[in-house]
This record gives structure tokens, C-alpha cells and sequence, in this order.
């Protein structure tokens, strides 16, 4: 156990250090930024947008993000050492996906109500989308460690990543925007109306985290022999 | 059953016995696939126009048999990595490759056919109608795991990573299919008037049910072909010498 919190701290560390971490949220600032170029400074219309831009730019930055989540350690050799780490290679994976979720995707889920400001969207929506991003954002993160796993040798994988990684994004993202789109249409009873969408973005976060890390690890292992 | 089947793929395992038999099977497989298109498209011009549809409906005995044979590529290269991947059944690396830009042609002809038919009848070449959608991302799957091949240099590190993403692709897409269904009736309910469904009448069954045997054989024969394409390929690269020796 202390092996894999010290796994988990170091990637925080490195993403931290390396100025991932500042990048990543720089990148979901700038592209809520172009959105209003794109669609106009229309208040009304950003503000029925913006539930689901958010999700969009949310998914985008989280998959700029993923691809150097394995190269790095790859370049250098340590995934080598890792993989004689005494433990089951599947539960090293995991805590560094852990390190990657704590160091990036929570840093940029704690941003979006301030970008949803940005899109004017109502301060009352907001609970509700950073939950549904809570509950289905693990999904996004190990649906992307599958893609940044298998083109972990690939030099300049990052677009290869994407391609892999995004039709694993499309059911998180139907059920993120509908928890979304419901909390706007119920008001008081918000809570129990996004319920279930929660439920279904949970339970995919869940199916994620029981078959991703075999699959990362797999990618992994034959990368390295 | 298992047994038989089992000796059966054990026998072409072997490469070289593989080539023996694609090599007898080769000529066969492509007359037939030549013969039944030709006999099923003949069958789909005397079809008579229907009477909501017109001329489009033709359209449909390219687009329903290739909507078929994208499935089918997609299930074809899951258990061919499967074999591959757990059974180390070295053909099955050979035939997954091979398979996919098949699969991702049919895939691409369907949705070119739907968006086709779709102009004339729902006056817009695209809808996000649910099963489009579904295609579309299916597409994109194929799109990944012919990347994915073409980018790792070293066989068997670029077979081994193609088959994990294929299994994992392949748990995927009753996921995408199912939210995608859902995602459309919550959005957009007859917005895009369906035509109810009607029982197909024999006139229309038969040519359907042809047209997608041709598209079938012609599947399974291009697939033939590249395979043996591929394992040429590879014992040419064997003799340069380059990419060490290659799985086959």
C-alpha cells in the first residue's frame, strides 16, 4: 500500500511540477474562451449552451491531457521498474491513474462553475453538472488510459489517443448532458430528478474501473517487451 | 463439434498449410462473390419501385446488406483477436488486420447509402438519428484500430495492442448503441417521420436477402485475400531481415 500512495504522490508531483496540471486547466479556459467567437456573444443562447459545451471542453481538455499520462515513464525506463514493483501491475496502474485524476481532472472539474460563468450559465445548475462530472469523469480518465496505454510507444500518439479513446466518451457525455438538461427543467426537485443519471454515469465510471486497468495494463505489458 | 473445429484451426495454425488452402480457396470464393452480386443486383433492378419510396428504395438492398457486413467486420475481428490473443492462434492476428479496412469500407458505404436515401426522403443528407450515430461511432472505432495497427512499427507489439482494443472496442459498442437509442428518443421524438415498418414483401425479401450473401462472400473473399496478401508481406519482411521475425 505505502508502494502505491508513493506512485500515486509522485505522478501528482511530476504533473504539478511539469506544469501539466496549470496547462490543462489553461486549455479548458481557453477554449471556453473561443466558444463566443464561434457562436456569438448572444447571453441567451451561451447560457442554454453551456451545460453541454462544458461537458465537450471538460472531455477535450481531460483527453489533451492523457497523452503523456504513460510516455514519459515509458521514454525513461521507469515503467520498467514498475512493472517489478511486487504487486499486481493492474493496482499500479490504477494508483497512477489516481495520481492523474487527483493532480488534473479534479483541478479541472473545480474550474468549470467558473467557466460556466464565463457562459452566464445559472448559478443553481451548477451542483448538479459538477456532480454528473464527478460521477462520470473516473470513466473518461480510464477510457482514456486504455487509449494512451495502447499508443504509449507511438511517438506523437496524442491523436491516435483521441481517436482511440472517444467512442468510449460518447455514452458518458449523452448521459452528462442529460443530468444537465434535466436540472434545469426540475428546479426545487433537482436532486432526486438527476438521481438516476447520476446512477447510469456511476455505474459506467464503475464497469471502467473493473475492465480498463486489465486492459491498461495489458497495453502496457506488451509495449514493453 | 469443439473438438473438430478445434483440429480444424490447429491444422491451418500453420501458415504454410493456410496458404495451401486460401490458394484453393481463393478463385472459388471470388467467382461466387462476383456471381451472386451480379445475380442479386440484376434481382434489385427488376424489383418494382415502391410506392412511398419510388426509385430510392434501391437504395436500400446496398445500404441494409453493408449496415450488415459493418456488424459483422466488427464481430469478425473481435473473435479473431480473441483466437489470437488467448488461443495464440497465429492466423488470427493476420485475419483481424486484414479484415478491418473491409469492415470500414462497408461501414462507410452504409452510412454513404443512408445519407444517399435519406436526401430524397427525410430532405437532409444528415440526421442524428439514433442509428446513424451509432454507425458513425462504429466508424470511428474501425478508424482507431486501423490507426493503431498502422502506427506501432513492430508486428507483434502492434498485434498484441490491436487486439486488446479490439475486445475493449467490442464490449464498447452495445454500451454506444444502447445510450445513443436513448439519447435520440429523449431528444428528438418524430421529429424525423420513420416510415412505420413494414413486413417486407417477398419481392423486396429475396433480392435483400441475396445482396447481402454477395456482400457477405465478397467480405469473407477480400478478407481472404489480404490475409494472404499479409502473410506474404511478413515472409518477405522475414528474409530482408527486418522487423526481426515476424509472427508468422
Amino acid at each position: 500500500m505505502p508502494i502505491l500512495a508513493a506512485i500515486c504522490r509522485q505522478h501528482m508531483h511530476l504533473s504539478w511540477r511539469s506544469g501539466q496540471t496549470v496547462l490543462a486547466v489553461s486549455f479548458l479556459f481557453i477554449a471556453i474562451t473561443l466558444l463566443p467567437f464561434g457562436l456569438g456573444p448572444e447571453l441567451k443562447l451561451l447560457r442554454a449552451l453551456a451545460p453541454g459545451l462544458l461537458w465537450v471542453v471538460l472531455a477535450i481538455s481531460l483527453l489533451t491531457s492523457l497523452e503523456r499520462l504513460f510516455q514519459a515513464d515509458y521514454e525513461d525506463g521507469s515503467l520498467d521498474r514498475l512493472l517489478l514493483v511486487p504487486l499486481a501491475f493492474e493496482a499500479v496502474v490504477l494508483a497512477k491513474l489516481l495520481g492523474h485524476y487527483l493532480a488534473l481532472v479534479l483541478p479541472l472539474i473545480a474550474s468549470v462553475p467558473l467557466a460556466g460563468l464565463l457562459l452566464n450559465i445559472e448559478a443553481a445548475r451548477l451542483p448538479a453538472l459538477v456532480a454528473a462530472m464527478l460521477c462520470g469523469s473516473p470513466a473518461l480518465v480510464l477510457a482514456g488510459g486504455i487509449g494512451a496505454a495502447l499508443a504509449v510507444s507511438v511517438r506523437r500518439g496524442g491523436l491516435l489517443t483521441v481517436l482511440i479513446a472517444m467512442p468510449f466518451y460518447v455514452p458518458v457525455l449523452i448521459f452528462g448532458a442529460a443530468a444537465a438538461r434535466v436540472s434545469l427543467e426540475t428546479g426545487l426537485e433537482t436532486g432526486v430528478a438527476i438521481g438516476p443519471y447520476l446512477g447510469i454515469l456511476a455505474a459506467l465510471s464503475a464497469a471502467s474501473l473493473l475492465l480498463a486497468p486489465f486492459a491498461i495494463a495489458a497495453a502496457l505489458r506488451s509495449a514493453l517487451r | 463439434m469443439l473438438k473438430a473445429l478445434e483440429n480444424i484451426s490447429a491444422l491451418y495454425a500453420n501458415p504454410t498449410r493456410f496458404m495451401g488452402l486460401a490458394a484453393k480457396l481463393h478463385m472459388p470464393l471470388w467467382a461466387l462473390a462476383i456471381g451472386l452480386l451480379a445475380y442479386g443486383l440484376y434481382r434489385v433492378a427488376n424489383v418494382p419501385a415502391d410506392y412511398q419510396q419510388g426509385e430510392t428504395v434501391r437504395i436500400m438492398f446496398v445500404h441494409v446488406p453493408a449496415a450488415w457486413m459493418s456488424l459483422f467486420g466488427y464481430s469478425f475481428i473481435f473473435f479473431a483477436s480473441v483466437t489470437a490473443l488467448i488461443f495464440r492462434h497465429p492466423l488470427g492476428h493476420v485475419a483481424a488486420r486484414a479484415a478491418a479496412p473491409v469492415g470500414a469500407v462497408f461501414t462507410l458505404l452504409a452510412l454513404i447509402t443512408g445519407s444517399l436515401w435519406g436526401q430524397p426522403m427525410w430532405g437532409t443528407w444528415w440526421v442524428w438519428d439514433a442509428r446513424l450515430t451509432s454507425v458513425l461511432v462504429l466508424l470511428f472505432i474501425y478508424l482507431g484500430y486501423i490507426a493503431l495497427w498502422q502506427a506501432i512499427d513492430e508486428p507483434i507489439r502492434a498485434a498484441r495492442a490491436a487486439s486488446i482494443l479490439a475486445i475493449v472496442g467490442f464490449i464498447n459498442v452495445p454500451i454506444v448503441k444502447f445510450s445513443v437509442d436513448w439519447w435520440n428518443t429523449l431528444h428528438q421524438p418524430a421529429s424525423v417521420s420513420r416510415l412505420a415498418r413494414p413486413a417486407l414483401h417477398a419481392d423486396f425479401l429475396y433480392p435483400l436477402l441475396i445482396m447481402g450473401a454477395a456482400f457477405l462472400v465478397l467480405f469473407l473473399a477480400i478478407t481472404l485475400t489480404r490475409m494472404q496478401m499479409e502473410v506474404l508481406r511478413q515472409r518477405l519482411r522475414a528474409r530482408a531481415g527486418k522487423g526481426g521475425a515476424a509472427h508468422v
